[in-house]
């Protein structure tokens, strides 16, 4: 009888151990496939329609774009937490955060400038444009919308940021091979490209429910 | 690819020397029609325009930002020195959509709840950024919010439009007002639509933006 009431409690116990771990993979997965920051949120399509003629181009801006998301989320968190929160300026959200990734992309630029030069100049042409991509903005203002801990933030930011890349790399290759196609005169250029990025959308609908 | 458009767009408008004010209106709904033309502004487009109220209610409030802040940034353009006038513009933009933001939330909570995390991203919207850039950094304060009004009222119109035919095609209904294109069916006796819910989820959005844009090119270059 206590063996069998040490076993229930052991299982208890690693219940309360896994639950954190699955909402981690929740957060993850859902990020990545489910509600895929391109394809279900419609958040950073000028990249996607832009740099995305290439698989390599846009693995850079995938990279890039990363590494700028789970730096928003580190200094963003704590700003939100212990500067806005407690002054009671919440509706200044807009105006920091875009400052926030601006001054960010900006020292990132320096900075990878002087430590690493191989690495800026494979992913410097992408950094002045990630100011303007609405997935960073978006994505800081969603993290804290689901009240996530600091954690919990640079694990949706990283994973949606992951999404993105899977997005553009994704469409890269189908827009590689549509250069090799005779399209209509009329679908040439973007409509061709929004009705492709339809198609993978609809695609991306079967992981809905996953989660 | 950005900054291409924009430099294309601003040796338009100098080749075109003296517009007279309506003809800055009105090149801002057809022949510089932010979202078929230009293709800025891609991220709301898409995103809002589930049905045609939506897009109307994010196309005014993009517009109400447009107007106010070319008004602002073309009045304060010679007091910005012109290494930190892109972050000046951003903060001006930032300051109108904060009070955009707020005037929603109070009178229509709603249209403010559907829209959600696009509102505050009016301020990365590259229409907005764009137009500062490329009219109201150089012209007077009268011709710049005319440009916003004719921009604005192309990009309130463009995603009207789309917005209609999610509607019509996903939901069967044109703002809010069904179309009855219902059948009852024999087995589970419910109601049912024959329309494909597709066209409001997320392909729907790259579809019919698609085929618009077609549409649109076939009709203006003739």
């Amino acid at each position: 009888m206590g063996e069998d009431l040490n076993i229930i409690s052991s299982i208890l116990e690693t219940k309360e151990m896994v639950v954190p771990a699955v909402s981690y993979f929740a957060i993850i997965i859902g990020a990545i496939f489910v509600n895929n920051v391109v394809l279900a949120q419609f958040l950073g399509i000028c990249p996607f329609l832009g740099v995305s003629s290439k698989v390599e181009t846009s693995m850079g801006m995938g990279a890039a774009v990363t590494f700028v998301m789970a730096l928003t989320a580190l200094v963003a968190w704590p700003i939100q937490t212990y500067i806005l929160v407690p002054l009671h300026i919440e509706y200044m959200q807009t105006i920091v955060f875009i400052l926030v990734i601006a001054a960010l992309v900006q020292m990132v630029e320096i900075i990878l400038k002087k430590l690493s030069p191989s690495l800026y100049q494979a992913l410097g042409i992408f950094l002045p444009l990630i100011t303007t991509n609405c997935a960073v903005l978006g994505v800081a203002i969603l993290m804290i919308q689901k009240e996530f801990n600091l954690l919990q933030s640079v694990t949706y930011s990283v994973a949606t940021a992951l999404g993105f890349a899977l997005a553009l790399v994704l469409f890269a290759g189908i827009r590689e091979r549509l250069d090799f196609e005779d399209v209509p005169k009329a679908f040439k250029g973007i409509p061709i490209a929004l009705i492709t990025a339809g198609i993978l959308a609809m695609a991306f609908m079967g992981f809905s429910g996953l989660v | 690819m950005i900054p291409q458009l924009h430099k294309s767009v601003s040796l338009r408008l100098r080749k075109e020397g003296k517009m007279n004010k309506l003809k800055i209106v009105i090149s801002g709904i057809i022949k510089n029609n932010p979202t078929f033309v230009l293709v800025l502004g891609m991220c709301p487009t898409l995103g809002t325009t589930t049905s045609a109220e939506n897009g109307m209610g994010m196309g005014l409030a993009t517009a109400a930002v447009l107007v106010m802040s070319n008004l602002v940034i073309s009045l304060i353009k010679n007091l910005i020195p012109d290494k930190v006038r892109i972050p000046a513009f951003i903060v001006v933009i930032a300051s109108f959509v904060t009070i955009i933001q707020m005037l929603m939330q109070a009178f229509v909570p709603p249209l403010y709840a559907s829209l959600g995390v696009f509102i505050p991203l009016i301020v990365v919207n590259c229409i907005i950024l764009g137009r500062a850039e490329a009219f109201a950094s150089k012209n007077s304060p009268v011709d710049s919010m005319l440009d916003g009004v004719g921009i604005g009222l192309g990009f309130t119109l463009s995603l009207t439009v789309i917005g209609a035919v999610r509607e019509i095609l996903g939901n069967g209904s044109i703002f809010g007002i069904p179309l009855h294109l219902t059948y009852v069916d024999a087995v589970s006796g419910e109601t049912m639509s024959y329309m494909p819910l597709t066209f409001v989820l997320a392909p729907g959005a790259f579809l019919v933006l698609g085929y618009l844009m077609i549409l649109f090119n076939k009709i203006a270059k003739k």
